[in-house]
């Protein structure tokens, strides 16, 4: 990359990029303290001081949509601009188009802060905002789907990038979600009913929500994954055809799995079974990816000891091979016969989003920041190291504390004394849990330094760079 | 359960649009000298890009025979 201050060659368009990425490391310290303040509140329920707008029920879904909304969606809309401009050698298309994506994702984000501690909501997990922020999500996307297309389209470069397909393939899969699952009938402004009843609509949020974590926090990330590892390692990825057949065998099978979300509910049988042999038929696909992400750095494993970035994308795809072996062995009915309910699945939805999704993001914006403001690197590469160990051994004591809590409110729930009555009542297993929530929070409270840290970095990196623009290399027709 | 004749026939149309698309890259020659789209991405910075290799290919096919 070279930077040209005062050139007339066409430049890429990344002021959206920088915007992206800076409200992404805020938005990630304000998601994860949301996070640490509900986990102290299940140790100590007093925490919420009284104050409806600060009880548990309302800062949960608050801390679900920071996380994964807008810190994660953050994320993906900056490194996915990035991505397609670089891979296709092209501008993006409409820039005006893709500023239009930055404002309403934030009115979006702000809306929700305010909605939610009010207690507005759709009681629909992952999808609790009211349909007038509904329909404004559905705005945004589409325009999203338009920059992005668009600059796929306009691409200089013949082959697609496979970072693209992944992309692509999650943009299209979150509106389609987005529009079924939010069918809803408005009665006033800041309420409406959904358009399906009972086990039907479990039946779609479950689709949706299965699918949501499948499209938007598993192949978006993907996307991020094949690009930025081979970058930072400066090696082409592992086996680019292995990533084909990953891309199109996770895209033929997630949208199958979401049934396993509601093992032994009033959904038919033969519905569980379905989604259960779909989500043992990911692990497949799922571990062809892990491995080539990590085998990317075959032959030059010393860079994962010199370079702090590496060490987040390739733990991160380490957590990503540990729950998507864990969560096909939940689905088996038997398993989840066990777990569900517990706070196993907290254990197992948080290796994922703290484990992937979060080092992973922290990984490419790592890489994105410095490039963004002019600079080789971060303004402290040690920081970049701190923060990667306080992460990982947060990381490690949530979601071990969760494992152990999950097995053992499972294991009490179901004792029975041989006369067929219950060993335990509910509250005994409440009582059982207390030192693991507080482990919980030390290891959740550790992620969060760890942020706070990354936060500190890019403040100095910021302050110590300067916004520049990079040049779309030459593209001869006949090289 | 009636969401399930939206929910099969939709996720069936799916496959098959993905089943068109996929259709559509193997035919426009995505998929040609594929493990040389892997080392790209790390050459941006050289400038230097076929945006044509399609017809680059069929000439090395053709000088091949």
């Amino acid at each position: 990359m070279t930077n040209h201050s005062a050139t007339a060659s066409p430049v890429y368009s990344d002021t959206t990029v920088r915007l992206f990425s800076l409200v992404a490391v805020v938005y990630g310290i304000v998601g994860m303290l949301v996070g640490v303040i509900i986990a102290a509140q299940l140790a100590w329920p007093e925490l919420n001081l009284g104050i409806p707008w600060l009880s548990y029920g309302r800062l949960r879904p608050l801390h679900t949509n920071a996380v994964i909304f807008a810190f994660g969606g953050s994320v993906l809309f900056a490194t996915s601009y990035h991505v397609v401009q670089r891979t296709c050698q092209t501008r993006l298309f409409m820039p005006g188009l893709a500023m239009f994506t930055f404002l309403g994702w934030n009115l979006i984000i702000v809306l929700a802060v305010i909605t939610l501690p009010l207690g507005i909501t759709t009681g629909k997990e992952y999808a609790e905002l009211e349909w007038p922020i509904d329909l404004l999500i559905a705005v945004v996307w589409v325009a999203y789907a338009v920059v992005f297309f668009g600059t796929v389209g306009t691409r200089k470069i013949r082959h697609i990038y496979v970072a693209n397909w992944f992309f692509g393939a999650f943009i299209i899969a979150v509106a389609l979600l987005h529009i079924v699952n939010s069918a809803e009938i408005p009665v006033t402004l800041t309420k409406s009913y959904s358009a399906y009843a009972g086990v039907q609509d479990a039946m779609v949020q479950w689709w949706y929500g299965h699918n949501a974590v499948g499209f938007f926090l598993t192949a978006g990330f993907l996307g991020i994954m094949y690009y930025y590892i081979p970058k930072q390692a400066e090696r082409p990825v592992y086996s680019y055809r292995l990533s084909i057949v990953h891309f199109w065998a996770l895209i033929f099978t997630y949208m199958w799995a979401g049934p396993h979300h509601l093992h032994y509910t009033a959904l038919p049988d033969w519905a569980q079974s379905i989604g259960m042999i779909f989500s043992l038929v990911l692990l497949a696909p799922s571990w062809g990816g892990m491995i080539n992400g990590i085998m990317t750095l075959s032959g030059a494993w010393n860079k994962l000891r010199d370079d702090p970035i590496l060490k987040f994308l390739i733990v991160s795809l380490s957590f990503y091979g540990m729950s998507t072996f864990e969560g096909p062995m939940m689905s088996i009915k038997t398993v989840n016969a066990l777990s569900h309910y517990t706070d196993w699945t907290v254990g197992h939805v948080h290796s994922g989003a703290l484990g992937w999704v979060g080092l992973i993001s922290m990984g490419a914006l790592y890489h994105i920041i410095p490039r963004m403001f002019g600079r080789k690197q971060m303004y402290s590469t040690k920081a970049i190291e701190l923060h990667f160990w306080i992460a990982t051994i947060g990381i490690v004591l949530y979601i071990a504390a969760m494992w152990i809590a999950g097995v053992m409110q499972g294991l009490m729930w179901r004792a029975v004394n041989p006369d067929g009555t219950l060993v335990y009542s509910f509250v005994e297993s409440v009582k059982a849990t207390y030192p693991f929530y507080v482990i919980r929070v030390g290891g959740g409270l550790l992620y969060l330094v760890g942020m706070l840290i990354m936060g500190w970095n890019t403040v100095m990196t910021v302050l110590n760079g300067k916004a520049v623009t990079t040049s779309i290399p030459v593209v001869h027709a006949h090289a | 359960m009636e969401i399930l004749y939206l929910l099969i026939p939709m996720s069936a149309v799916l496959v098959l649009i993905i089943l068109g698309v996929f259709g559509w890259a193997v035919h426009k020659g995505q998929y040609d000298d594929i493990e040389r789209e892997g080392e790209r991405i790390l050459e941006a910075d050289s400038g230097a890009v076929d945006t044509d290799q399609s017809q680059r290919i069929r000439s090395i096919k053709q000088s091949a025979r």
